[in-house]
């Protein structure tokens, strides 16, 4: 009972947040003089007519009760009209959301395997020249930006190997098809993703395996892979669960370079592309999607430790 | 770091050796930064006689870029804006931070509540997201991009400090101090602050890698520094076609930024001995 009003208490602090994290996205982009008249109509038009189009967009009212409009619009799925091509945001949204999903949906299902299997094998042989190997390898992998990976990517496998695209569009209408168009910017984003989520896992995993029931078991003599596996493995999930919904956040970063580098036409590039034409509706938009989703999976990471970690429970 | 004394000591020279070359690096980088456009066989803006994307050669040792220009050259006059300006971004970040962090540490109440809150708010907005934001509303400016830079890693450093704080603040030491009857301020600096620096200061090379991350990544999106001039992270941009030709223009920048990021994050490494747990 303790735990659940822990975790309503988490959502709705969670929920407060991204309130708070709307005004700072609408203030920023509210903050300067000049408003999107001045981006339809040019700066030479008459004052009629701006005076008109502002009554249209509602740029009349004052900003609070714009605020209040913008965020309901929002909410019930209707966040405004594209300056630009005077499409609603939310139709120019939807296809390319789908498209940012699916890549990183993939993404996910490369790198969550993948860095379970290098963080449980590299605490099953901790100390090892591979442990130590893949640990240095790991934290410059991090540190290394994508649009390196990418290019080392292209020149690589689509420009010297002739394997795979240069571009990648989200059709997956065969296999063959589908590796040749997802391979590059999936392998790019899953690279860091992946070191840093090994990382904590592996440091998951040692935390467990300090404790003095795996002492014991060591002891009688259990080998280290069965140890890992049986003994630590269990009580590492809630830890482990945490790294891998945090790391996943790090990916929406890492998305807005891929997507650009290869023509991606997801969600990120939509909002790099409305930040040059200055589409305010639309960059807002974008941002508090990505906004949410980020605090949906470190509210994920959260309630994961919540559930797993008995001292929590009573405090 | 009660396994310190249990290492035996070739290990720790080792260890020491590592950190020597690590402080070498982080000067040779500083100087990099400061002396780069003296090092320049040419000017940014020359354009040498050998063609577009030249591959490297004697006379131009990382080839030549999409207009023809010395990639050297290049290179060393960008260095002032991906060291220079990603590192007073990492010093106005870590200055506010820890001033607020402190601050929410000794005065605790409502003051640690909105500030926490706030903090809360800031880290929920992905860094490039709230970069391009920024950018959407600013424009592109030196100022914009420092300061932008710099609130974006504020909450970071400021939960860091705060959490550093509240530790040295619960201990005897302080207590004493507070005892004898000092004011807050003489507290925060003499007794408080001295015992921060050290896990300050590899904080501080952690976040200067994240803000170097970021901002070659703004301007590989063409956000961030404007031509003419160019930091790496333009530099990837601007010679991006040469790609087809695997031209050296392309692939030096995001190398050297490559460089610059792994060689900190080692260095951190060895510093704040996390490796060396983890490994043991």
């Amino acid at each position: 009972m303790l735990m659940l009003g822990l975790i309503a208490r988490r959502v709705l602090g969670g929920l407060l947040t991204l309130l708070i994290v709307s005004v700072i996205v609408f203030a920023g982009t509210n903050i300067l003089p000049g408003d999107a008249t001045e981006a339809i109509l040019g700066q030479s038009t008459s004052p009629e007519a701006v005076a008109g189009l502002r009554k249209a967009l509602g740029l009349d009212l004052p900003a609070h009760e714009r605020y209040l409009r913008w965020l309901a619009g929002l909410l019930s799925g209707d966040p405004g009209v594209s300056l630009i091509n005077r499409l609603p945001v939310a139709q120019l949204i939807g296809p390319r959301l789908a498209n940012s999903l699916l890549l990183t949906a993939l993404t996910a299902a490369v790198a969550v395997p993948l860095a379970l299997l290098i963080g449980i094998t590299t605490a099953i042989w901790r100390g090892s020249l591979y442990d130590r190997v893949a640990n240095v390898t790991a934290v410059s992998l991090v540190a290394v930006p994508e649009f390196l990976l990418a290019t080392v990517g292209v020149i690589l496998f689509a420009v010297q190997l002739r394997w795979v695209s240069a571009m990648a569009t989200p059709s997956v209408g065969s296999f063959t098809q589908a590796l040749q168009n997802f391979t590059l910017p999936v392998l790019t984003l899953s690279f860091a993703v992946t070191a840093q989520m090994a990382r904590m896992t592996r440091a998951a995993l040692l935390g467990v395996l300090d404790s003095s029931y795996i002492e014991m078991a060591r002891l009688k003599g259990v080998r280290p892979a069965r140890l890992v596996l049986h003994h630590a493995l269990r009580n590492a999930a809630g830890p482990i669960a945490n790294a891998v919904a945090l790391n996943l956040s790090s990916l929406l970063g890492g998305v807005i370079i891929v997507e650009v580098i290869f023509s991606y036409p997801g969600l990120a590039k939509l909002a790099v592309d409305a930040v040059e034409t200055r589409d305010m509706p639309l960059v807002q938009a974008c941002a508090m999607i990505f906004c949410a989703t980020f605090m949906l999976l470190v509210l994920v990471a959260d309630i994961c430790s919540i559930l797993s970690n008995p001292r929590l429970r009573t405090r | 770091m009660s396994d310190t004394a249990a290492i035996s000591s070739p290990r720790r020279r080792r260890l020491s050796a590592a950190r020597q070359a690590g402080i070498a690096l982080v000067v040779a980088w500083a100087a990099l930064a400061a002396f780069g456009p003296y090092l320049a066989p040419y000017r940014a803006g020359d354009v040498v006689n050998v063609g577009v994307f030249a591959p490297m050669s004697a006379a131009h040792p990382f080839g030549t870029d999409y207009l023809g220009r010395d990639m050297l050259s290049r290179l060393l006059y960008g260095a002032r804006y991906t060291v220079g300006v990603a590192m007073v971004a990492t010093v106005l970040a870590c200055m506010g931070g820890i001033a607020l962090g402190i601050l929410s540490a000794v005065r605790k109440g409502w003051t640690d509540s909105v500030l926490g809150r706030a903090a809360d708010a800031l880290i929920s907005i992905p860094h490039l997201m709230f970069a391009l934001v920024v950018v959407a509303a600013f424009g592109t400016s030196l100022p914009v991009l420092i300061l932008m830079a710099a609130i974006s890693y504020v909450p970071g450093s400021y939960r860091f400090a705060r959490a550093l704080a509240l530790d040295i603040n619960a201990m005897d030491f302080v207590e004493v101090a507070r005892a004898r009857g000092e004011k807050t301020a003489y507290v925060v600096w003499e007794e408080i602050l001295p015992n921060m620096i050290v896990p300050l200061l590899t904080d501080f090379g952690l976040r200067f890698v994240f803000v170097v991350l970021l901002l070659s990544g703004l301007s590989f999106l063409g956000l961030g520094i404007q031509p003419p001039n160019a930091d790496w992270g333009a530099l990837v941009r601007e010679n991006i076609t040469g790609i087809y030709e695997a031209a050296p223009a392309v692939l030096v920048p995001a190398i050297a930024i490559a460089m610059l990021t792994i060689s900190i994050t080692l260095l951190i490494d060895g510093f704040s001995g996390r490796s060396r747990t983890m490994v043991r």
